[in-house]
């Protein structure tokens, strides 16, 4: 480790890879760290991507991918099951990754950019000089380092404790953070092609219960229910407990993984002097399905590219920074955050007896893709009482 | 005072992104509470818990 570099990233997850990548390649000095002593684990994630999305970034790979989803399957309170997807879609929906692999590629190609990466390597705090950021205290195999950067990316993900430190807040609010357990199960019967989501108030209050398959007979299974909604005895395992009870009494348990998922707006601004946020950091996760791969690569490729344009021109001011924020948020990724908010806004409270209602009338529906807008449409034309439930929904569209 | 359960916790950090005092802190798989900042009755953190790691006890 270096006494100073152009760029820190603080995190080893998507967003920081991608950043540390683009920064790299602009040619400026990049040192990324990575807290945990392996990059990749423990997953925190169902791991399901849009092959749309991730074709942006990176060509998929069977070293990291698990699975190829051509449907995806909601399925109401009382068992109505919906299917999106199949022919309508050309086979081209998602798939689940490996995210243990996945993310190593990520870094690895970052590293290959040039990036110095440094695992087992904890910021503990920022290095402020007159109120400006300058760089971050590292603690690494029981030494301390004071590392210099003209720019920090704060790619910490949930926690999103470096930005917090630099004075700005990133506390997410109880009711809007999912808590989540998910379990990897092998020997059960499932659909392998198919991303199956329950919704229901009573199984799973303002959240869902998800099966994305990682194999033939292998499935992450998992839940995610708001924070308010939690507590002794009904917290988001217990929940998954009773499920697994109900649907897959035999599955055989092979891996436990647990998480929290912010479904907020995101953050007000997620630039500072000489600080740029990406990812879950920036609160930035879909509200709608929580999925966070997409977002945190492209705020983290941006950051880096924003980041060394800025130290070229010699000016890493907040106002120089802000086109990082203005480019995603006035762009597609923070259209869709907005109107995904207002969307999970007025469905997540509904009770299981409007959610059955709204599930059974689709069943009629002619749905062509996976769009949230033309989905939200149709539901609303087969379900007249939902205009005036909603009416600011149909605007928000 | 909130007591961490070791043996129970996932170290997902879902209590330190809820946290309203930022007395929550993650490092590696040992999540670590700042006593003094910590307002000790909120009792966001053992809520939120998926896992139910986080007690909180009378001091």
């Amino acid at each position: 480790m270096k006494e100073a570099y152009d760029i820190l990233v603080v995190g080893g997850g998507p967003g920081g890879a991608l950043a540390a990548k683009a920064a790299a390649e602009a040619g400026l000095s990049v040192l990324l760290v990575e807290k945990r002593p392996a990059i990749g684990a423990p997953v925190r994630c169902a791991e399901g991507i849009g092959k749309g999305a991730l074709a942006e970034f990176i060509e998929a790979d069977p070293k990291w991918v698990s699975t190829d989803i051509e449907r995806a399957v909601l399925v109401g309170p009382d068992g109505t099951r919906f299917t999106i997807g199949g022919e309508a879609t050309g086979g081209k929906v998602g798939y689940v990754l490996d995210r243990k692999m996945f993310d190593r590629e990520l870094v690895w190609r970052a590293a290959e950019a040039g990036a110095e990466i440094q695992v087992h390597a904890r910021a503990s705090a920022p290095i402020m000089i007159d109120g400006k950021l300058q760089g971050a205290v590292i603690h690494q195999h029981g030494k301390t380092y004071e590392v210099r950067a003209k720019v920090v990316i704060a790619a910490d993900g949930v926690e999103s404790k470096f930005a917090k430190w630099a004075g700005i807040d990133t506390t997410v609010p109880l009711w809007e953070l999912e808590t989540c357990a998910q379990y990897l199960v092998n020997d059960i019967d499932i659909d392998p092609k198919a991303n199956v989501f329950y919704v229901s108030n009573e199984a799973c209050p303002w959240g869902y219960i998800w099966i994305f398959p990682k194999g033939p007979r292998c499935a992450n299974i998992g839940i995610g229910i708001a924070g308010t909604k939690s507590g002794e005895g009904h917290r988001a395992k217990d929940y998954l407990d009773r499920f697994m009870a109900k649907e897959f009494p035999n599955a055989k348990i092979t891996e436990l993984m647990v998480g929290g998922v912010s479904v907020c707006r995101p953050l007000e601004c997620t630039v500072a002097d000489n600080l740029l946020i990406v990812g879950d950091a920036a609160r930035i996760s879909d509200p709608i399905t929580g999925g966070g791969i997409y977002n945190a690569m492209y705020t983290g490729d941006l950051a880096g590219k924003v980041a060394a344009t800025a130290i070229k021109n010699g000016d890493t001011s907040k106002k120089a920074l802000m086109v990082y924020d203005k480019t995603w948020r006035e762009g597609p990724v923070g259209k869709t955050l907005a109107r995904n908010y207002a969307v999970k806004e007025s469905f997540i409270k509904m009770d299981d007896k409007k959610l059955n209602s709204i599930v059974h009338s689709m069943s009629d529906l002619s749905i062509e893709d996976l769009s949230v807008k033309k989905l939200v449409l149709a539901i609303f034309k087969a379900n007249p009482w939902l205009a005036l439930e909603l009416p600011h929904l149909l605007k928000a569209l | 005072m909130i007591n961490i359960r070791r043996d129970v916790c996932g170290y997902c950090g879902a209590c330190v992104s809820v946290c309203p005092q930022g007395s929550l802190e993650l490092i590696d798989a040992y999540l670590t509470v700042d006593t003094e900042t910590c307002k000790d009755k909120c009792k966001i953190c053992s809520t939120v818990c998926p896992l139910g790691a986080i007690e909180w006890v009378e001091k």
